[in-house]
């Protein structure tokens, strides 16, 4: 693989670090790591997931919303009154930042769906799939009103800024995780706004994304046919929800989704061993609105692990590390040796070859 | 006789000076327009279809078929073809008839669309040097999957696969009877089909024997004439298609009449040789959906659950509802033949104001088909009116799985669109049945000007895709974010689930 360290001026820069032993680390270490790549950002979005940083509440799904006015924060509290156990609710600590003039509103709520079904609008879901309904419904129907994050024991933290400004505006070095993901923001196709900044969350899926989404218009309605609402103004939601339908719903495993979604070309199928083929053919012509096309590299994160992987064809740079426990992926070798100075190994994993990543059994809950 | 008052359309003339009296001309028109007088060429316009046989098959370009410049009194209420076929119905009393699709002056939607490109952002794929995926499968899919994990970690398919259709581009040839079309023109298809990796589709005339070796590339047809169905004929092909109606004709059927059922038709169709061959409007065990399901399965029961069966509709005003229950029916293939879809035979009247475009249909079923969460259980092929890769790679956006071509693929065996295919008279050999006609089309050499078009298509649709940025067809497939409308209103625009230009 290529050593040198010049850079790629273009789209963004990701980042994503895992210990699979479950040892937590504070932000301060991605937000190193990311500020390296601030040519791959243009200041206009910039965010970090973090996982197992809510210990104290580990069984509540905590939703980060963003709120325009105070208006919705009223609407968008009524409802989860209503239909939520409220734990705890607070304001997203902040500190003043000179680069970030203005925010919206940052607040977090532990919360559990009510189990008695008179105030569950919709009591025959199962919890998981409630919490689904209720950040389609805020995101679609509450205006001013947009969830972070929904998931349990993580939580995202965005905006729009550089990822050193974001890192401080939310006090990232306080928290500790054993999986953090961040993201630097080079906006071309959507405006720079504080709900479109990555990662994308949904329960606790979190997607960074570097790329275009060229198959969008499909994937958006593929989705669509499922009751995902696809409200955003970018594309990278639609990587969200299509692991959500693919590994929760459907139950695939993440490496079989990875594959759907950067499936394998025909000719290589057509040379498989029987068994391989039936199913490949099977994954394309099933999942072939679901196909990614287009340039990008995406870490996949959830409670228990970390994916990252590319598109077919290998349009935009993806690198892995590896250190002891812990597994590092980015868009640039330099970003992992900002933290990881000499890493075991490191690779560039192959076009549509996902790296896959999963935390010791027990560990990290 | 009455000297017919309907005014020709069409002036055939021959430069006596450059003709060298070769008679061949009169040997190539099917609609004997030329005799021989003794020391030239006699010519009776009248019966000009303007098939342009002859000009080709002139050695010496002696020939021009000029359009008649003698009109009727210019008036804009009364056009050209209202009073002349008023003047031929005063001569007949019959139902003037036509073939291919209507040539009246809709507004084609395809041409009002365009497709998108990708700039900077997100990198275009240059197709000649990356893989381009065209490959397609019809049938119906189940909405997920399920696997095991064996041993090596790969995975092992659990879900049963309902039966597909394989095509290696997301074209097909439309259904075309033996009868309608000559066996040569036939057999064309069936060679073009087998060597592209795609299929073509007997229409509802039967199965003849010499198309059998075709059999992996064929599908078969029943119809409301029920002709040459029997188990071996469901069996042969690798699906069925139900016909319930065809664009060009949407709620009649057909009738080929007595003299044009000779031995070699009356075998395939399986009636007596000099019968008329009637395909009712309705098929007569079809009055309802539920019919309809009980032959889908009949169907299914007969081939053993081993082929798609395709539905085949004309694309009428409620053809979203209609398809939605022909899925929820069973149909594997829901095949969608729109307005300006081509017929060897149909009736003015009926071709030419019944029926709605392939474009509102398509956009209106694969919405419909999405929004009751059913669009997996059924792939949908849009037909009528395709007249180029362009606007192939249009409805593939709209949401069609793949397109049906009839009249292109006669045009590459000679057809020149003249519209006169229900005469039986066909010079290229293509709709007719007469011997001496049909001898000149040869299955070989025109299967290759076949297979040339369809390569030419498929590299355009790889080029398109490679423009957008995406190297598998199912990435434009109902991709509608990648076309835009120009000069269509906000309705029509919101019908197709396109934006307008600039948006
Ligand atoms: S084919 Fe041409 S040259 Fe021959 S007889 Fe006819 S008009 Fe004359
Ligand atoms: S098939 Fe023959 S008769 Fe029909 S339009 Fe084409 S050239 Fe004319």
């Amino acid at each position: 693989m290529s050593h040198n360290f010049q850079k790629d001026i273009s789209g963004c820069g990701l980042i994503g670090i895992i210990n699979k032993d479950g040892k937590r680390i504070s932000g301060g270490f991605i937000c190193k790591s990311l500020c390296l790549m601030n040519d791959r950002g243009n200041g206009l979005g910039a965010g970090y997931a973090a996982y197992g940083i809510y210990p104290e509440y580990k069984d509540f799904y905590a939703f980060h919303i963003m709120y325009d006015e105070l208006g919705a924060k009223t609407d968008t509290e009524e409802y989860l009154k209503k239909n939520y156990q409220i734990e705890k609710k607070e304001p997203i600590p902040t500190a003043p930042v000179e680069g970030i003039a203005i925010h919206p509103i940052l607040w977090r709520y532990f919360v559990k769906p009510l189990p008695e079904k008179a105030e569950r609008e919709t009591a025959w879901l199962p919890d998981d799939d409630f919490v689904v309904r209720t950040v389609m419904k805020i995101n679609s129907e509450i205006d001013g009103a947009y969830v972070f994050s929904s998931g349990k024991n993580m939580g995202a933290f965005k905006g729009v800024g550089m990822p050193s400004e974001i890192a401080r505006f939310f006090r990232l070095e306080e928290y500790e995780g054993y999986i953090w993901t961040g993201h630097t923001r080079f906006p071309t196709n959507t405006p720079g706004w504080w709900g479109g900044a990555h990662p994308f969350t949904l329960l606790d899926w979190s997607i960074v994304h570097n790329g275009e989404i060229s198959s969008y218009g499909i994937n958006k309605r593929y989705l669509e046919m499922y009751g995902y609402k696809l409200t955003l103004l970018t594309d990278t939601e639609v990587v969200t929800y299509l692991f959500d339908l693919m590994v929760r719903k459907h139950g695939l495993d993440a490496s079989t989704a990875c594959t759907a979604l950067a499936a394998p070309f025909w000719k290589n199928i057509d040379d498989m061993p029987e068994d391989e083929k039936a199913a490949m053919t099977a994954l394309r012509m099933v999942y072939g609105s679901a196909l990614m096309n287009g340039p990008f590299s995406i870490l996949f994160g959830h409670s228990k692990g970390l994916v990252g992987f590319n598109d077919r064809i290998k349009l935009r740079p993806l690198v892995a590390a590896t250190k002891g426990k812990t597994v590092y992926m980015a868009s640039e070798e330099s970003a992992i040796r900002e933290i990881c100075s000499s890493p075991d190994k490191v690779w560039a994993p192959r076009a549509g070859e996902p790296v896959i990543v999963e935390l010791e059994t027990g560990k990290g809950q | 006789m009455f000297r017919s008052l309907a005014v020709p359309e069409f002036l055939a003339k021959i430069d006596q000076v450059k003709c060298i009296r070769c008679k061949r001309c009169i040997q190539n028109c099917g609609w004997s327009v030329y005799s021989w007088g003794g020391d030239k060429v006699l010519i009776d316009t009248f019966k000009c279809v303007k098939c342009l046989r002859c000009y080709h098959y002139c050695p010496e370009e002696a020939i021009t078929i000029e359009d008649n410049p003698v009109k009727y009194r210019s008036n804009a209420n009364w056009g050209f073809y209202q009073i002349r076929n008023i003047k031929k119905q005063a001569e007949t009393g019959g139902i003037p008839l036509t073939g291919m699709g209507s040539d009246m002056p809709y507004p084609v939607l395809f041409d009002n669309l365009l497709i998108d490109a990708c700039q900077v952002t997100n990198p275009s794929i240059d197709p000649l040097r990356e893989p381009m995926e065209l490959r397609t499968y019809l049938g119906k899919k189940p909405a997920k999957l399920e696997f095991e994990k064996v041993a090596g970690g790969k995975p092992k398919l659990k879900t049963k696969m309902p039966p597909q259709i394989k095509l290696e581009m997301p074209f097909i040839f439309a259904p075309m009877s033996y009868g309608s079309i000559s066996l040569n023109a036939q057999k064309t298809l069936a060679i073009a089909a087998k060597e592209l990796g795609i299929v073509m589709n007997t229409g509802e005339g039967g199965l003849h024997e010499d198309i059998y070796p075709y059999r992996s590339n064929i599908i078969v047809q029943v119809a409301s004439g029920r002709f040459g169905v029997n188990p071996d004929y469901l069996n042969a092909g690798v699906a069925v298609e139900i016909k319930i109606g065809q664009g060009a004709k949407p709620g009649i059927g057909g009738h080929l009449p007595g003299e044009k059922i000779p031995l070699d038709i009356a075998k395939t169709r399986m009636i007596p040789v000099g019968t008329d061959a009637i395909s009712p409007a309705p098929q007569h065990d079809i009055y309802s959906i539920e019919d309809l399901r009980q032959l889908i399965f009949a169907i299914k029961e007969a081939t053993n659950y081993t082929k798609p069966v395709s539905v085949k509709i004309a694309a009428v005003h409620n053809v979203a509802a209609i398809a939605s229950g022909i899925v929820r029916a069973g149909a594997d293939i829901v095949y969608i033949d729109g307005f300006r879809g081509g017929t060897g035979a149909a009736p003015v009247i009926i071709r030419d104001h019944l029926g709605i475009p392939i474009e509102y249909a398509l956009a209106a079923v694969d919405e419909r088909l999405r929004q009751e969460g059913i669009r997996n259980e059924a792939s949908i092929i849009a037909a009528g009116g395709i007249r180029s890769c362009a606007d192939a790679a249009k409805a593939i956006a709209l949401g069609a799985d793949a397109v049906a071509l009839g009249t292109s693929a006669l045009i590459t065996m000679g057809c020149t669109v003249c519209g006169k295919c229900y005469t039986g008279n066909c010079s290229w050999g293509i709709t007719t049945q007469r011997p001496e006609l049909t001898v000149r089309l040869d299955p070989e050499v025109y299967a290759e000007r076949l297979i040339n078009l369809i390569h030419a298509w498929s590299h355009e649709l790889k080029e398109i895709l490679g423009a957008l940025g995406v190297n598998a067809i199912e990435s434009l497939r109902g991709s509608r974010e990648r076309l835009r409308g120009v000069g269509l209103d906000g309705q029509t625009l919101d019908l197709l689930g396109v934006k307008p230009a600039g948006r």
